[in-house]
């Protein structure tokens, strides 16, 4: 039966959604505005909301001062790095645990996860020896490489729940037609997982791009990412607003522009196998 | 060549055995079908030959050949599952094909072959769909045509027309009998419809609980079953048991007497069974009645469909003497 709701009622849930969202959204426009002012209307005591000197100074100062391309360039080069290992890596795993489990799978799979509860502070000393001796800090190689392992376990999760969708009936059907397992992996389980694997690819991308504690602390001049450059800006000569608003603006976005266009395959693939 | 020979297999999933000790030798070019009550292990018998299961231990031959740590890629069978398992992704014209791209076969053998098959099993027209615009016949032909382009050696069909309407399991049925005779391969066939194994098999394979029960041609089942429960499984409706002091008249455990070996009387007649009506199922051709025999039970007989009964009516049975089989207490056919 469907629910009958009231006029009144539906204003005021639209009212209160849009209330959240603008909460929600509100320190990304301020970013927005921000970094628009001079440095003096930005700190200014009397706020003002809109730009009263519209200005794009603040933009070519951050570029002066701190390479922003080159930031931009180890972002997409760690973000995208690290996603492609992680798959590499993932789904061959994701098959196995989903199609040939053992005994122990469940308790390996929670295992992963588990490794996700730990504070990333906790692993900061052996990584960074390890870092050390490897001479792999300030390295996106590096850097890639721990965003592969602090992320494989949700693209291993993720996988593995849409793979557990696919009917086993037809992977059999592919052994029976004379398909080795690479084959069957490569022509029928990934074009039958296509929804998953891009969704887990658009949000490992995503994180990676927004992860700040690993980028900050093992990288510094040559490797950083777009986070160490937004975090370049609160330094010790003092926080200028309008160059940080201006930095951050620049970090978020692409991703920004890039969740915005996917968040249709986001949401699918999020919510695959919700409903069946 | 597709001789399929089975020595001493076992099967087992963790402590749950399936299978305890199977041998059998499947000749080349024969049509075998596995029948059973649901979890018997036919299909896990199957799966062992194609390889999709590993055996616990025994021996698998194909065409003499020790293949029993062979993946189904090496073994040169093909496989018709009951859900089709078509890949949904690829047109008519590529799942055909999938098993010869698999093989690296060249470009126009592919297409012709293709071509062929798309011919044999009424799909031309339909090669640039996906498998989700065909009806369920024509996916499980489209699964057939996978079969068939791989030329294998022999073909496994896994219940292959559960899922299809009842006049159009016929027509399939129909088909696929057709196929063995055109081709010659070997093919065995698994199902839990009794009808279906009699239709179409050589030789039956009737399972009970991972044993065989027997192992022979269709008529031979129905006229000389080894056990009661292959006496019980052969034949629809299925045989009607008796057993007790009437039995024991017999010098047997039990009795069976099947539904279309009785004469019926409406007048009392010396030394028959007594029984009432409780339902007549008239099918046009034949009518099955279900008779409350006093003393007995309720017994299914088989009667030619012009005569009418109806509830309560009066009815005397008489076993045709030289079609009494019996048992002995171990179930077993004397």
């Amino acid at each position: 039966m469907a629910r009958n709701v009231s006029t009144g009622t539906k204003v005021g849930f639209t009212i209160a959604a849009w209330a959240v969202a603008l909460i929600l959204f509100s320190p990304i426009l301020w970013v927005l505005l921000t970094a628009f002012k001079t440095e003096a209307e930005a700190i200014s005591n009397t706020p003002t909301f809109f730009p009263q000197n519209f200005t794009l100074e603040n933009f070519s100062a951050v570029q002066d001062r701190s390479d922003y391309f080159k930031h931009a360039i180890n972002s997409i080069l760690v973000s995208v790095g690290s996603t492609l290992l992680g798959l590499i890596i993932g789904i061959p795993a994701a098959w196995s645990m989903a199609f040939a489990p053992s005994k122990k799978t469940k308790d390996i799979l929670m295992w992963m996860l588990s490794t996700k509860m730990m504070p990333a502070v906790g692993v900061l000393i052996p990584i960074y020896l390890i870092f050390r001796d490897l001479r792999l800090l300030d390295t996106v190689h590096g850097l890639t490489l721990i965003m592969t392992l602090i992320n494989l376990p949700i693209i291993i999760w993720m996988l593995y729940t849409y793979f557990k969708e696919i009917p086993v009936d037809i992977l059999e059907a592919a052994r029976m037609d004379g398909a080795e397992l690479w084959n069957e992996i490569v022509h029928v389980l990934v074009p039958m997982a296509v929804p998953g694997i891009a969704s887990t690819l658009l949000l490992n991308v995503i994180l990676a791009w927004n992860e700040a504690f690993w980028t900050i602390t093992l990288t510094s001049g040559r490797a950083g990412t777009l986070t160490a450059f937004i975090s370049s800006f609160s330094s010790p000569q003092g926080l200028f607003l309008a160059k940080l608003s201006a930095a951050s603006l620049l970090a978020i976005a692409p991703i920004l522009l890039m969740g915005w266009f996917s968040q249709k395959q986001l949401v699918r693939g999020l919510t695959f196998g919700a409903v069946k | 060549m597709g001789s399929i020979t089975l020595s001493h297999v076992k099967k087992s999933f963790g402590e749950v055995q399936i299978i305890p000790d199977i041998s059998l030798d499947i000749k080349d070019g024969e049509f075998v079908v596995f029948v059973g009550p649901s979890g018997c292990g036919k299909s896990t018998l199957l799966r062992l030959i194609a390889g999709l299961e590993d055996t616990t231990s025994g021996q698998i031959l194909l065409d003499g050949e020790d293949m029993t740590k062979a993946p189904p890629a090496r073994r040169g069978l093909a496989m018709v599952f009951q859900s089709y398992a078509l890949y949904p992704h690829m047109t008519v014209r590529d799942n055909i094909a999938f098993p010869l791209k698999m093989a690296k076969a060249p470009k126009e053998v592919i297409d012709q072959k293709v071509e062929y098959a798309a011919r044999t099993l009424n799909l031309s027209s339909y090669l640039d769909r996906r498998p989700r615009a065909l009806s369920g016949g024509q996916r499980q032909r489209v699964a057939i045509g996978r079969a068939i382009v791989r030329e294998p050696k022999a073909f496994l069909f896994d219940e292959p027309l559960s899922n299809l309407d009842a006049a159009l399991r016929v027509n399939m049925r129909l088909e696929i009998t057709e196929l063995h005779q055109q081709l010659k391969t070997t093919m065995i066939y698994v199902t839990h419809d009794q009808v279906e194994a009699m239709t179409m098999a050589d030789r039956i394979v009737v399972l009970n609980a991972g044993n065989v029960e027997q192992f022979g041609s269709p008529l031979d089942l129905y006229k000389k079953p080894a056990n009661r429960f292959v006496a019980g499984f052969i034949g629809s409706p299925r045989m009607n048991f008796v057993d007790g002091p009437e039995a024991a008249k017999y010098d047997a455990h039990a009795i069976g007497v099947r539904p279309e070996h009785f004469k019926l009387a409406t007048a009392p007649t010396p030394g028959t069974w007594k029984g009432k009506v409780g339902v007549a199922e008239q099918l046009g051709s034949d009518t099955f009645l279900h008779v409350h025999v006093d003393g007995l039970g309720l017994m299914t007989i088989r009667t030619d469909g012009d005569q009418t009964f109806s509830h309560g009516d009066d009815v005397y049975l008489t076993p045709d003497p030289t079609r009494i089989y019996r048992f002995d207490a171990a179930g077993k056919a004397l």
